[in-house]
C-alpha cells in the first residue's frame, strides 16, 4: 500500500514541478519583455540567458538520471552529447551568418577561410537549413550512443570500467574537436552567431522566447521521462539496476533495455546541448572535457538520482551556486564542488529529493508503528503491518 | 540414444568444463523426463551450481551435449533465449527486486512479451491481473503484494522468487537450494509447494537438507567431484558405500 501511494506522491511531484518550470518558462520571459525595467518583478535582460543556462543543464542532468538512477548506467561522458548537439546547432547558425563574417564569404565560416579551405566540407551540407539542423541534434548524439551502447553492453561491460570508457569516449572527442583539421573551428570552437531562423540572436525577444521554448521542453521532457519510468519497461530498468542476473534470466535482453535508454538519454543530452549554445553564443571543445561530465554527475547526485525532480533541482541549485560562488571566490569553486560532493556522498546518499521522501516515508511508518503499539486499527493504510502471516 | 533425447526434457551427455585446470564438471550425464521432480545432492564443489549455470546459458561447456525439450541445442543459446524457451531458475542465494513490490516482481516475471517497445507500452490486462492474483495466492503472498519486496523476510524472498518462476510459466524449473535458512515450519511448506507445482512441470531441486529431500520423496542423484555418483531412491542413495563415503559421511 504504502509503495503505490510513494509513487502516486511521485507522480505528483512530477507534476508540480513540471507545471512550474511552465509557470517560469512564461513568467520569466514576460516579466523581461512586459515589465519597465524599474518595477521590482522585472528580470533584467541579462539574467535571462543566465537561468536559460541553468535550465539547459537541468535538462541534461534529467538525461543522466535516466540511465544512472533507472538502469544504474554511471555515464561520466554525458557530456559529449551534450556538446555534439550543441555543434550541431553551432553549425546550423555558422551558416546563418552568411556574407556577415569577418572575411565576408557567404559560404565559408570565418575559420575556414583564414585555414585557406576553399570549399565547405562534406559533413557541413544541410547544415543552413533548420530543420535538417534540428534533426541532427537528435541523431548524432543518439548515433554514438547507440553504437557505443551496441557494443559496450553486448560485451557486458558494466560498472566502473564502463564509467571509464564513456570518460575515455568525451576526452577522446575533445582532442578530436581541438585539432583544425577536423573543420568545426579547433579550439575557438563555433562563435559569432549572429541569426536563428531569421530572429537577431542577441536581440531580447529572442532571448526570451529561447528561454521559454527550454522551459517548455524541459517540463515536456519531465513528464514523458516520467512516463517511461512508470511503464512496465522502467520497472524492467530498475530491475536491471537492482538485479541484472535476474532480468536475464527472466528471459529479457539486458542489452537492449539499456542500449534503448542509453541512446534516448544521449538524445535529450543532446537537445539540451542545442538550446544551449544560441543562448550562451558559443560552443567550444571545452564542452567535451571529462570535468564537465563529471559535474553532471555531482549535480544529479546532490539533488538525488533515481528521482526525476532531484536532478533538475540538484543542477538548477549547483549552478546558481556556482554563478555566485565563482563571482565572489573564483579560485576555490572546484574546491568548494568537490567539497559538496564529498558531503553528499556522506550525508545525504539518496541526494537532497531521495532525503526528503525517505524521511516522510520513514516518519508515516513511525505514526502506524505508535498508533499499531497503542491498540488502535492501523487505519486501512498497512493492515498486514500487524497480522502475522500464513507463511511466516 | 536418439529415442532417449526426445523423450527427455533435459538432456545432459558427456558435459565437461574446466575453469582454470580445475574440472568443474567432469563428464556429466544426466536426464530429466517431463512432469518428473528430481533432486539432486552433493558435496560442496561437486558442480551442481555449474550444472544449472550450464543449463541456463550462464557457461558454455568445454565439451558434451545439452538438449532441451527433445531437439533444442541450449549450448547454442544465451540467457534470456533459454528463460524464454522455458527453463527458470530460482539462485542460491533468494534474488528479488527489492525496489519494486512484490506484485510488480511478479508482473515482471510474468511470460509476456519481452521487448522494449512491448513493455514500454504494456498495460495490465484482467487476464493478466488474475493470473498475478493466482500466483500470489499460490505462494501465499496475496496479503503482502504491495509491500516492498526488499522488505521481506528471507524465507518470504525465497517463497516470491518461486512465485516469479511460476509467473514464467517454464516448463523446467531449476531450484538452487531453497529450504537453506528456512524454518522447519517453512521447509516442511516449501516441499509441499514444490510437489504441487511439479504436477504440471519439471523441477529440479539442488538441496543439502536431507530431510527435506526425504519429504520430497523422489529420484535422489548424487553428484561428486562433476559427476554423477549414484542414483535411485533416497534410500538407495543414501545407503550407497561411495555416497557415504563422498557426502553423507563427511
Amino acid at each position: 500500500m504504502f509503495t503505490t501511494r510513494l509513487i502516486h506522491a511521485h507522480e505528483k511531484k512530477v507534476l508540480a514541478l513540471a507545471a512550474l518550470i511552465l509557470f517560469i518558462a512564461i513568467a520569466v520571459p514576460a516579466s523581461n519583455l512586459l515589465l519597465d525595467p524599474g518595477n521590482p518583478l522585472h528580470v533584467p535582460s541579462h539574467v535571462v540567458p543566465l537561468f536559460g543556462k541553468y535550465l539547459c543543464y537541468a535538462l541534461l542532468a534529467l538525461a543522466l538520471d535516466l540511465v544512472w538512477g533507472y538502469c544504474g548506467i554511471l555515464s561520466l561522458g554525458h557530456g559529449a552529447f551534450f556538446a555534439l548537439g550543441g555543434y550541431a546547432m553551432g553549425m546550423y547558425l555558422m551558416r546563418q551568418i552568411g556574407a556577415r563574417g569577418t572575411y565576408a564569404n557567404p559560404i565559408l565560416p570565418d575559420f575556414m577561410v583564414f585555414l585557406n579551405w576553399k570549399e565547405l566540407p562534406w559533413y557541413w551540407t544541410g547544415f543552413d537549413s533548420f530543420p535538417f539542423a534540428a534533426l541532427m541534434v537528435l541523431l548524432v548524439p543518439g548515433a554514438l550512443a547507440f553504437v557505443f551502447g551496441w557494443l559496450a553492453f553486448r560485451s557486458r561491460v558494466t560498472g566502473v570500467y564502463l564509467s571509464i570508457i564513456t570518460q575515455a569516449m568525451t576526452y577522446a572527442l575533445l582532442l578530436a574537436f581541438f585539432r583544425n583539421e577536423m573543420g568545426f573551428g579547433g579550439n575557438n570552437g563555433l562563435t559569432d552567431f549572429k541569426d536563428i531562423i531569421g530572429f537577431n540572436i542577441q536581440a531580447p525577444e529572442t532571448r526570451a522566447t529561447l528561454f521559454a521554448i527550454t522551459g517548455i521542453v524541459l517540463a515536456f521532457v519531465l513528464l514523458l521521462s516520467s512516463a517511461i519510468v512508470q511503464s512496465k519497461y522502467g520497472k524492467v530498468l530498475i530491475g536491471v539496476r537492482d538485479a541484472e542476473s535476474r532480468t536475464r534470466f527472466l528471459g529479457y535482453r539486458v542489452e537492449n533495455m539499456k542500449l534503448f535508454i542509453f541512446t534516448f538519454s544521449a538524445m535529450i543530452a543532446g537537445v539540451a546541448g542545442a538550446l544551449y549554445v544560441p543562448q550562451v553564443g558559443i560552443i567550444n571543445p571545452g564542452e567535451f572535457a571529462p570535468a564537465n561530465s563529471i559535474e553532471v554527475v555531482i549535480w544529479t547526485a546532490v539533488g538525488g538520482r533515481g528521482t526525476l525532480i532531484g536532478p533538475i533541482i540538484g543542477a538548477v541549485l549547483v549552478n546558481f551556486g556556482k554563478s555566485i560562488f565563482t563571482a565572489a571566490f573564483p579560485e576555490f569553486w572546484l574546491f568548494a564542488l568537490g567539497a559538496l560532493f564529498v558531503a553528499t556522498t556522506l550525508f545525504l546518499p539518496k541526494g537532497i529529493v531521495g532525503t526528503i521522501q525517505q524521511g516522510f516515508a520513514s516518519r508515516r511508518d513511525y505514526k502506524a508503528a505508535d498508533e499499531a503499539e497503542k491498540g488502535r486499527t492501523v487505519s486501512t493504510r498497512d493492515p498486514v503491518a500487524v497480522q502475522p502471516q500464513a507463511a511466516e | 540414444m536418439d529415442q532417449k533425447i526426445t523423450n527427455s526434457l533435459l538432456y545432459l551427455d558427456g558435459v565437461s568444463v574446466s575453469f582454470d585446470g580445475f574440472k568443474a564438471l567432469n563428464s556429466l550425464s544426466f536426464v530429466v523426463a517431463p512432469g518428473e521432480l528430481r533432486a539432486i545432492i552433493g558435496p560442496n564443489g561437486a558442480g551442481k551450481t555449474t550444472m544449472m549455470d550450464i543449463i541456463t546459458g550462464k557457461t558454455r561447456p568445454d565439451t558434451g551435449t545439452v538438449y532441451f525439450d527433445g531437439q533444442i541445442d541450449l549450448t547454442k543459446k544465451d540467457e534470456a533465449d533459454i528463460a524464454q524457451l522455458g527453463i527458470g531458475r530460482k539462485f542460491q542465494k533468494p534474488t528479488v527486486f527489492e525496489s519494486h513490490t512484490v506484485w510488480d516482481n511478479i508482473e515482471l516475471a510474468l511470460n509476456r512479451k519481452r521487448g522494449v517497445f512491448a513493455t514500454l507500452f504494456y498495460t495490465l490486462t484482467p487476464a493478466d491481473k488474475a493470473r498475478i492474483e493466482e500466483i500470489l495466492e499460490t505462494v501465499r503472498m496475496t496479503a503482502r503484494k504491495d509491500h516492498l519486496a526488499g522488505s521481506l523476510s528471507h524465507g518470504q524472498k525465497q517463497w516470491l522468487e518461486i512465485g516469479m518462476l511460476l509467473a514464467q510459466e517454464p516448463k523446467l524449473l531449476l531450484v538452487d537450494e531453497p529450504v537453506a535458512g528456512m524454518t522447519d515450519a517453512e521447509t516442511s511448506e516449501t516441499a509441499i509447494l514444490l510437489k504441487e507445482i511439479a504436477k504440471t512441470r519439471s523441477v529440479v531441486v539442488v538441496e543439502h537438507d536431507m530431510g527435506f529431500i526425504r519429504d520430497l520423496g523422489v529420484k535422489v542423484t548424487c553428484l561428486a567431484e562433476g559427476s554423477v555418483l549414484a542414483e535411485g531412491s533416497i534410500d538407495f542413495v543414501s545407503n550407497d558405500p561411495k555416497v557415504i563415503e563422498n557426502y553423507l559421511g563427511r
